[in-house]
């Protein structure tokens, strides 16, 4: 039976999932007795009734009230159950308890930030308490697109807005490491833009908030602190390290490197180039590749960020 | 001995013959490429719209392949992620409305509607005309955007990603747009035709239930295209003029655009499948010659779809950040589309108890419609249950459930629609062994391409998804190689069609036995469809009377005398 559960859901990780599981093999074992049923139906009718000769007559019957009310009355009765099971989960799912821990998530093309009630912020990774209930406050960046928080494990999707919060929440069962996804499409990045929720006991949990608290970035090495503007700015959603292209070029080797343009221009990498094009991405666009990079990093980075995102370039040779 | 009502008029009739092997028909009656582009003839049309659409199935076919040569590993194999998204967004625009809506609507709908009604043409043939270069004129919109800069929004274009992308969203909508007005024309003409063209002694309650699906299928066109003809006139002037109507980022809310967007594209989901069930209706009667158990219960139940239908738009949307109160309400009312849905399958069955069953290539089709088509119904169910549906929406699971509907549904319907009337359209018979072959080889690739589909979905991976993570390689890898066993499938049937067009025997007028009218006429059929005026004097599926009992019309010799009242009877037997 674990093994037939297994092999169509995830394993269930959170307070509510195994009631949504429920109602999952309900309805396929209802609707496998229905498929088999209509199956043999066809195949037995199409064996038994076979025409044997071209002069075969068939019977008149035009109608049978009895069958019709039975085969009506019987799927009324199954989606008023499926429909009842369904609501009383959503109405679970659509509730945190009032004492839940809060984490706010920033979606952007292509990436997440979560932010910590004390002030943690992280990038594309979720720490989180097992045993207790988090309720995630989300909304899509300013400016940007559509995204979907999706963790398959807990049975928790909901979609983001640029222009309104949303809400979800879940209560992990069991501490480990859970894969999520974007589920509502979002351009060139859409397939990579996912992460881990990590579920600590709540003595890691503790200990993993003191390390981050301590952390002092202002006194960290340029290259350290670009390391960090790196995957927590956005720039891994579309640009990597190892030498592999996605949406935009690879970082490794860029630096010094001959760079074409659309417009026919060519222009050596150095520390100019690279702080123009994250300021101003879209006034030279680089052969290969869409001109889609977000306008933002102007207002967003500090000038020692944007120096640290440079040698951290620097560096990929 | 036969009668029927004709509102108390006097008709003179008489049995009339059907030519077989005739040297006239509508085929051969002009001649020439301006008499095919300037018909009005609504055959001619059909056989237009029939080329048009197996052109684009097969444009949306090779980007499926592709598609799923890509995602045959999690890396790139073929292309990058920004053109797998334009191919899967090319894919599904083109399959949805270049082909599947326009599918058995317009191709079949037209070839057959006013031949089943017994009339020479559908009410307005010069409009019919207007509607396939309408069709046309916006497919040509569709194809200059693929070579201006092929869409990468998914066809449900949702904002604010629509809005903000560099690719050719406006010629793409605008060829939408127009082909909504060609959508909205067809469904206008049926609906008249069906009104006012009937046969003498053509009641409601005796026209073939293909009729009643298209009469649905007409209504929704009509009510429901024009909410998308809006919403993509507002996102068109949201691009071009900047008014804040669905982008955030200009004071718009993308949440409206989902519903204006769905209350059409839901209903549209019953102008795709509807018509199948009308096609398969006349399949299973003719094939296991017997009357259809609840007539009533399916014509109703294709209004009821209809009107239900028109209801449930925001199942598309419960985790979208719509209200939960609308979410539920929505939810409810979703599961009453299951109810005449499940009639009609059990209806059908109903029908083949007891009957006269002859396997042939459509009824193949039929009975492989049955079956998918229950897979596609109950994962609906599924997908209508809330809480389960935060789990499976925007997963594989929904790909493989609309696909099992629109697919192993419509698409089954319409080639054993195809099949069924091909010696009706071409006047020539194919390969019964080779239609048998490939409606097995493409039921077993369907099944390998999407059943796998469902375990990946509900195991959590999420769908327009460029690569993934490689606990999904196995399905993926089943689901690519039933996809090239599904296109191997096609090429067959596309083979055997060839040659029958070209070497294909004869057909007789009637092949399968059938009583609906369109088959009271030689095959293929006169220019003006009938070469008498048919009188209809018996219920479209009365397979206890002969056929010569439909072969009714109205005599205009000295061999007819006046019946008084409101009963015709019987004159000569022949000429």
């Amino acid at each position: 039976m674990e093994y037939v559960t297994n092999f169509f859901l995830p394993s269930a990780e959170s307070t509510y999932a195994a009631s949504v599981d429920g109602l999952f093999h309900f309805i396929n074992i209802v609707s496998l007795i229905l498929l088999v049923g209509i199956t043999i139906a066809i195949v037995y009718f199409s064996i038994k009734y076979r025409r044997k000769s071209q002069e075969d007559t068939t019977p008149l019957i035009t109608h049978n009230t009895t069958l019709e009310v039975t085969w009506t009355v019987i799927p009324l009765i199954l989606i008023l159950i499926v429909f009842g099971w369904g609501f009383n989960d959503y109405v679970e799912m659509r509730t945190p308890p009032s004492d839940a821990y809060e984490v706010y998530v920033e979606s952007y093309s292509f990436g997440w930030n979560f932010e910590h009630p004390n002030g943690i912020t992280e990038a594309n990774n979720l720490t989180v308490p097992v045993a207790t209930p988090v309720r995630l406050i989300m909304r899509s960046r300013d400016g940007d697109v559509l995204h979907s928080f999706f963790v398959p494990q807990f049975r928790l999707k909901q979609d983001l807005m640029p222009n309104r919060y949303t809400y979800a929440w879940f209560e992990a069962i069991r501490p480990g490491e859970f894969v999520y996804f974007c589920t509502e499409y979002c351009g060139g990045g859409h397939s990579i833009m996912n992460g881990i929720v990590e579920v600590l006991e709540q003595d890691d949990f503790d200990a993993w908030t003191e390390e981050e608290l301590g952390r002092d970035l202002d006194s960290l090495p340029l290259a350290e602190l670009g390391e960090i503007v790196y995957s927590q700015a956005g720039c891994q959603g579309c640009h990597t390290t190892d030498g592999t292209s996605r949406v935009g070029p690879t970082f490794a080797g860029l630096y010094m490197a001959e760079r074409e343009f659309t417009d026919g221009t060519t222009r050596i990498a150095d520390e100019e180039y690279l702080i123009e094009s994250i300021l101003y991405p879209r006034e030279l666009v680089n052969v290969g590749y869409p001109n889609n990079m977000p306008n933002i990093y102007e207002s967003t980075l500090s000038e020692r960020e944007l120096m640290g995102l440079v040698e951290f370039i620097k560096e990929l040779q | 001995m036969s009668a029927a009502t004709t509102n108390g008029k006097t008709l003179k009739v008489r049995y009339f013959d059907i030519e077989e092997n005739p040297t006239e028909h509508y085929l051969n009656a002009e001649s020439g490429l301006k008499s095919w582009l300037f018909t009005v003839d609504h055959k001619r049309i059909g056989l237009m719209y029939l080329a048009s659409i197996a052109f684009f199935f097969f444009v949306g076919g090779v980007l499926a392949l592709v598609l799923r040569t890509e995602l045959f590993t999690p890396a790139e194999n073929l292309m990058t992620a920004e053109t797998y998204n334009r191919i899967f967004t090319v894919h599904g625009a083109v399959m949805v409305f270049l082909f599947i809506i326009p599918s058995i609507p317009a191709a079949l709908g037209n070839f057959l509607l006013p031949m089943m009604l017994g009339a020479k043409d559908v009410a307005f043939p010069r409009l019919n005309l207007a509607s396939f270069w309408i069709y046309s004129i916006g497919a040509l919109f569709t194809l200059v955007s693929l070579g201006v800069n092929p869409v990468d929004t998914g066809w449900t274009f949702y904002t604010p990603y629509s809005v903000q992308t560099g690719s050719a969203v406006i010629l793409m909508t605008i060829g939408v747009f127009i082909m909504g007005f060609s959508s909205i024309l067809t469904g206008m003409n049926f609906i008249v035709t069906i009104h006012k063209m009937r046969a003498p002694g053509m009641t409601w309650g005796r026209m073939p239930l293909f009729l009643w699906a298209m009469y649905a299928t007409s209504i929704i066109q009509v009510l429901a295209t024009p909410v998308l003809a809006i919403t993509l006139a507002l996102l068109i002037m949201e691009r071009t003029l900047g008014i804040g109507i669905f982008d955030p980022a200009l004071g718009g809310d993308p949440v409206l655009y989902q519903h204006f967007f769905w209350f059409y594209s839901h209903p549209a989901v019953y102008i795709m499948i509807v018509p199948a069930f009308g096609v398969i209706s006349e399949l299973i009667a003719t094939f296991s010659r017997k009357t259809i158990f609840g007539y009533w219960a399916i014509a109703m139940s294709s209004l009821a779809i209809a009107f239900i239908g028109s209801l449930v738009w925001g199942h598309h949307m419960f985790v979208s950040g719509q209200s939960e109160l609308s979410t539920v309400i929505f939810s409810f009312l979703t599961f009453f589309v299951g109810i005449p849905t499940g009639i009609k399958i059990f209806n059908w069955l109903a029908t083949m108890h007891k009957g006269s069953i002859d396997m042939k290539t459509p009824m193949l089709y039929a009975c492989i419609f049955l079956f998918l088509f229950t897979i596609g119904g109950v994962t609906g169910i599924m997908l209508g249950a809330i809480s389960v549906n935060v789990q499976l929406h925007d997963t594989y699971y929904v790909v493989a459930h609309f696909h099992y509907v629109m697919m192993g549904g419509t698409v089954m319907a319409f080639l054993g629609g195809l099949h069924y009337w091909w010696p009706k359209m071409t006047g020539k018979m194919y390969s019964e062994f080779w239609g048998r072959i490939s409606a097995i080889i493409i039921f077993i690739g369907f099944n390998l391409t999407f059943l796998p589909q469902f375990i990946m979905g509900s195991q959590g991976m999420p769908r327009r998804y460029y690569s993934y993570i490689e606990q999904f390689q196995t399905m993926h890898q089943l689901s690519t190689i039933g996809s090239y066993i599904l296109g191997v499938g096609f090429v067959i049937i596309a083979v055997y069609l060839a040659h029958s067009l070209m070497k294909g025997q004869k057909a007789p007028a009637n092949p399968w036995g059938a009583r609906t009218l369109d088959w009271m006429t030689s095959s293929p059929p006169a220019q003006h469809n009938f070469n008498y005026q048919p009188v209809c004097n018996n219920g479209a599926y009365d397979f206890h009377k002969p056929i010569a009992d439909f072969t009714l019309g109205i005599a205009e010799d000295e061999h007819a005398h006046e019946q008084k009242g409101d009963t015709i009877k019987q004159q000569e037997q022949n000429v």
